[in-house]
């Protein structure tokens, strides 16, 4: 097949493409390069030729547009600039770089400017848990209404004191089962942590039922074993791994309640716009909460078990409760550059 | 002539203005309910073949380290199934989705693939967001159904649980009630997804028409009986080369301009031959700022 020499081409619609044609075919050859796999793959020169090739491309798609009536050449146009802008204007930072502005950047300035809906989501998940106490408290015939017996495993006002005191201190029978209990403690959090948030979406209702429920029950149980004296081991029992995972669970709620109350009010927005800001940044939250599970996880799992001594248990949830309050809201130096 | 003008804007059109930051609008498509429903179908079914896969080759190890009382090994692959089942599900959108080509498997075999509403970068955080939604949109409504036909012995909650699956089917349906056919995670995390189709360059049509081009000399009357709708549908039936279809429409087109069949001229030339004639009048005009764009736009 040869080209007809330029000068021989009729119409200017012809010789403006037989002029081109090379130019795309190339950029239509990187691009495939640059999807299939990994853009580590193209030469320094190729990178640098992308974008010169793509606005040729773009002008040359205005042009055709204007002049040419091939309607067959302005669809190929239109797909090379949309392949060629997606790939110049996507991100092209490599994996390692996000995980290193995420941590060092986007989620703790997420979680502070959520710092509001933190505080209510806070209020809420212990505003119930003191309400589940003291109802409890004072007719431990609301224990069961705030517990599930799934939840309770047999933790109920009918335990005697001994077996309460046991489920805080014995570990599973062997050591190995650790792992499986944290994996599986975790995967569980997560899932209801990310359900949690998509169910900010409808209105927020369904994220404060939850964290009411949540706070039901925890207070329910404090209250049963405070009524047995163990108020204080229950406290090291619970916050040792609970100081990292309350935390996320008031961030999740937060989260939804963000996306739900944007969407409620989306103020001088519209609604669309309000909702995906809203749904961007709590989406980087929640990415964070999952992590923090993670460490809650291992803590639940391992920590607790291995870890008998009440004061050593407190100790390590002041610890960890002070690593993410600095890490979130300690004011840091702004970071230089554009 | 205004009742042969197409409206400005129609507001079924699949396509969407989308400027780049040069200034042109690459009028993107938006994919259509179908192709997304298919495209979401084919990867659930990805999904599952490979959780199925992962599952039995972690059990085979499982029960392999199982009998030769190795109660450690085994634990550990009870920690790799409950972490690596969670991490497939939840990731496996994700991850694709934040790729080059900002598509899951489904997607690019349907030719589409997630971008930002707003023509900026599809950030992490937005692909973080859109899959997170996927909890109420498939998960919730599944919840349901499981749970109606747990409770359909029991009428009250029977009714409770059909409210909430119309409510949570509201969800699931919802890119069915927008013209932009955003899903909830769309709409939370400000995307869409549109079609990116992968055209190959077509041969130039005039190139075929080049030979023999002496034989058919138009006038000018003759070159101007059409315009672009036309010149496209004429496109359109050369490539195609269906032989009624060709026969057809040159029959009509000889009829329309008096041209009369010369000796031996096959209509695939002839119309060929018209194609460029007919695209040369009418390009030549659009330099001149004339744009025809059909038989009755007498401009």
């Amino acid at each position: 097949m040869t080209a007809p020499a330029v000068a021989d081409l009729r119409l200017k619609s012809q010789r403006f493409r037989a002029e081109r044609e090379a130019d795309w075919r190339r950029l239509e050859t990187l691009l495939r390069k640059a999807e299939g796999g990994s853009p580590a793959k193209l030469t320094e020169e190729e990178l640098l030729a992308i974008p010169v090739l793509y606005r040729a491309t773009l002008s040359a798609l205005s042009v055709a547009r204007a002049t040419a009536l091939d309607h067959r050449l302005i669809e190929y146009l239109e797909s090379l600039s949309s392949r060629a802008y997606f790939f110049v204007y996507g991100a092209r930072a490599s994996l390692r770089e996000r995980f290193a502005l995420f941590f060092a950047e986007t989620w703790p300035d997420a979680v502070k400017k959520l710092w509001r809906e933190s505080l209510v989501s806070f209020a809420v998940l212990f505003g119930a848990a003191a309400a589940g106490y003291l109802l409890v408290a004072r007719d431990s015939g609301w224990f069961d209404a705030f517990v599930g017996d799934g939840m309770a495993a047999g933790r109920d006002p009918t335990a005697t004191t001994k077996f309460l005191h046991d489920t805080l201190y014995a570990g599973p029978d062997h050591r190995g089962g650790l792992a499986i209990l944290a994996s599986t403690i975790f995967t569980n959090n997560a899932s209801v942590a990310i359900f949690a948030f998509a169910l900010g979406f409808a209105f927020c209702l369904p994220t404060l039922f939850l964290l009411i429920q949540n706070g039901l029950a925890l207070g329910a149980f404090f209250a049963l074993y405070a009524s047995r004296g163990l108020a204080f081991q229950l406290g090291g029992w619970l916050l040792i791994h609970g100081a990292t995972e309350l935390f996320a669970i008031v961030l999740g709620g937060a989260a939804g309640l963000k996306i739900g109350w944007s969407v409620i009010f989306p103020g001088e927005k519209t609604r669309l716009e309000a909702a995906s800001a809203a749904g961007r940044s709590a989406a980087a939250v929640l990415a964070g909460v999952v992590v923090m599970l993670v460490f809650a996880g291992l803590l639940e799992g391992f920590a607790r078990q291995l870890i008998t001594n009440d004061l050593v248990r407190y100790a390590i949830a002041a610890a960890t409760l002070t690593v993410w309050l600095g890490y979130f809201y300690l004011p840091r130096q702004p970071r230089r550059g554009p | 002539m205004t009742a042969s003008g197409r409206p400005a804007a129609r507001p079924r059109s699949p396509v969407r203005e989308f400027v780049t930051p040069e200034g042109v609008d690459l009028r993107l498509r938006i994919g259509e309910a179908g192709e997304r429903a298919a495209a979401f179908v084919l990867d659930i079914v990805f999904l599952v073949l490979t959780l199925v896969a992962f599952t039995i080759a972690v059990a085979i190890a499982g029960f392999g380290f199982l009998f030769s009382r190795r109660q450690e090994l085994a634990e550990f692959t009870a920690v790799v199934w409950t972490l690596g089942s969670f991490l497939l599900t939840n990731a496996y959108f994700i991850v694709f989705e934040l790729s080059a080509r900002a598509a899951t498997p489904g997607k690019r075999i349907m030719g589409l693939r997630v971008a930002a509403r707003d023509g900026g970068r599809l950030t992490a955080e937005a692909v973080f967001a859109r899959n997170a939604m996927r909890e109420i949109e498939i998960l919730l409504p599944l919840r349901f159904i499981v749970a109606s036909a747990v409770a359909i012995v029991d009428p009250i909650s029977g009714w409770l649980v059909l409210l909430g699956l119309g409510w949570s089917f509201a969800f699931a349906l919802f890119p069915l009630f927008n013209a932009d056919r955003l899903r909830i995670g769309d709409l939370v995390a400000g995307t869409w997804v549109v079609k990116a189709p992968r055209e190959r360059l077509a041969a130039d049509l005039l190139g075929a028409a080049e030979a023999g081009q002496d034989r058919f000399a138009f006038s000018v009357e003759q070159a101007s009986a059409y315009g672009i709708k036309e010149l496209y549908v004429l496109e359109d039936v050369l490539r195609q080369r269906d032989a009624r279809s060709l026969t057809a429409v040159a029959d009509r087109i000889r009829a329309k301009i008096g041209w009369t069949r010369g000796e031996g001229e096959t209509d695939l030339a002839f119309l060929s031959a018209y194609y460029a004639a007919l695209r040369g009048r009418l390009e030549a005009r659009l330099l001149f700022g004339h744009r025809r764009r059909d038989k009755f736009d007498m401009g």
